[in-house]
């Protein structure tokens, strides 16, 4: 039991490095990618290509004032912002990054994905509530509402995904998917799972949340200096953190398309070479729904509160139990 | 057993003490001359109009206790999904009967609570 535990904080130090450090090149990616969509320069000035913008972001925060509202509730205002970060950190915890690059290989992988990602919620609803402010409140409000409901399809999807690795370990879903995909055999639930993960991460389509024009900031209203940073910092964790669940549970993990098929042909398990490989197209892959979220978020406009709430309940979830059931079915009669 | 979650207690650990250190940063560097308009919660540079945490719509707290039912029924369906191949078709259709009862269930409520989505005032 030495070697792996050892090797298991290394790599919990590289995830740690890889997501901290990609949500400030995620913010980067964002307001060039957004520029570019909206045919304007985006920020060019700090560093080649404004690359240092995010660091300057950061500077400019943490030497801003740090506001809290006397009406508010200090101690839950203070606590709020901490619960979206530790959250989104210990996500990364049941991750396979690679053959054997895992920070832990658990049982019950998914169980504590699903159990951390409802955590989240928290946050969101406490900042709403501590900041007795009513754009606050409204946007914790909704925020819970809106998590709650996606919850739901969500959770189903996984479960769709369970049937084919019959097991709850991260481990063995991404190895079930050796051959293929399940956004191959599953595409339905893929579908349903992206589209839960951009409510789970308060993104547009889905971001009544923070819906500028009608409640300022939404939760974050009240929030300045790097507490506000803090929910940005964590807003843009998810969206990564997000993107590798896409990528583990439906799109194969580390696996490129159809590998069993060639195992042969890949370097030998084991080896830095394939480590290398793994992780390139794990990252890879990540960085492709990043973009997703990105494109999507300056392409689509944002919905009604109530179109989103009767999407999640009236469609997505009666959808994913169809789901569900028709693989069952399935697969029972395959193997069963 | 426990030598897996072990690294998961570090690393919230890690995550706990990291969220910290960001929460003091700018507490200790950052300026500090709080006054009453800048302390008032904002209200789009209006005077406040009486306390944020008045009534709100009773469909918050229906969506809250629908998901406590869904959730549980998702949690069911786990176990199941992870061994249904050694239990056979027996099983198979308790399972389906239950998931149809479930989402029995769910259309009820989506007819009885379709107009509380609306987020109406009154009803």
């Amino acid at each position: 039991m030495e070697a792996p535990i050892v090797s298991s904080y290394i790599v919990m130090a590289g995830a740690l490095a890889v997501l901290l450090n990609s949500a400030a090149v995620v913010v980067y990616v964002e307001r060039r990618v957004a520029a570019f969509i909206q045919n304007r320069v985006g920020p060019n000035r700090v560093g080649p290509f404004g690359l240092f913008q995010p660091l300057a972001d950061v500077i400019k925060l943490i030497f801003k004032e740090d506001v809290t509202p006397i009406y508010g509730n200090r101690t839950l205002h203070t606590l709020a912002p901490m619960f979206p970060v530790i959250t989104a950190l210990i996500t990364v915890a049941v991750i396979p990054f690679g053959d054997g690059l895992f920070i832990t290989n658990i049982n019950v992988g998914v169980l504590f994905i699903l159990a951390v990602t409802s955590l989240g919620v928290y946050g969101v609803t406490m900042a709403g509530w501590a900041s007795n402010s009513k754009y606050s409140l409204l946007g914790g409000l909704r925020a819970a509402a809106q998590m709650l409901s996606y919850e739901l399809p969500l959770g189903m999807a996984i479960a769709s995904v369970v049937l084919f690795a019959a097991s709850l370990s991260m481990v063995d879903i991404v190895n079930s998917q050796l051959y293929w995909w399940h956004v191959f055999v599953n595409p339905i639930g893929a579908i349903i799972f992206i589209i839960a993960a951009f409510a789970e991460a308060n993104r547009t389509p889905f971001d009544l949340v923070e819906a500028e024009q009608e409640l300022v900031g939404g939760f974050h209203t009240e929030y300045s200096s790097m507490k506000f940073g803090m929910f940005f910092l964590a807003e843009y964790m998810h969206v990564v953190i997000g993107s590798m669940l896409i990528t583990t549970f439906f799109f194969g993990g580390y696996h490129l398309p159809f590998a069993g098929y060639y195992a042969h042909l890949l370097p030998e398990a084991g080896t830095w070479l394939k480590a290398m490989l793994d992780i390139a197209v794990f990252l890879g892959k990540t960085g492709f729904f990043v973009f997703l979220f990105i494109w999507v978020r300056w392409t689509i406009p944002r919905f009604k509160y109530t179109q989103l709430m009767s999407l999640g309940w009236s469609k997505l979830l009666p959808l994913s139990i169809l789901n569900f059931a028709v693989i069952a079915f399935i697969l029972m009669l395959i193997h069963g | 057993m426990f030598e897996q979650y072990l690294p998961i207690i570090v690393l919230i650990g890690i995550a706990v003490t990291l969220a910290l250190v960001l929460m003091l940063i700018s507490r200790l560097i950052g300026p500090h001359r709080p006054n009453a308009p800048k302390l008032r919660p904002y209200e789009s540079g209006m005077d406040p109009v009486g306390d944020a945490k008045e009534r709100y719509s009773v469909s918050f707290y229906m969506v809250a206790m629908e998901f406590i039912v869904f959730d549980l029924e998702i949690v069911f369906i786990y176990p199941w999904a992870v061994r249904y191949q050694e239990l056979g078709f027996g099983t198979f259709w308790a399972v389906m009967v239950f998931l149809s009862i479930l989402t029995l269930g769910l259309f009820y409520t989506l007819k009885k609570e379709s107009k509380s989505f609306e987020m109406t005032k009154t009803k």
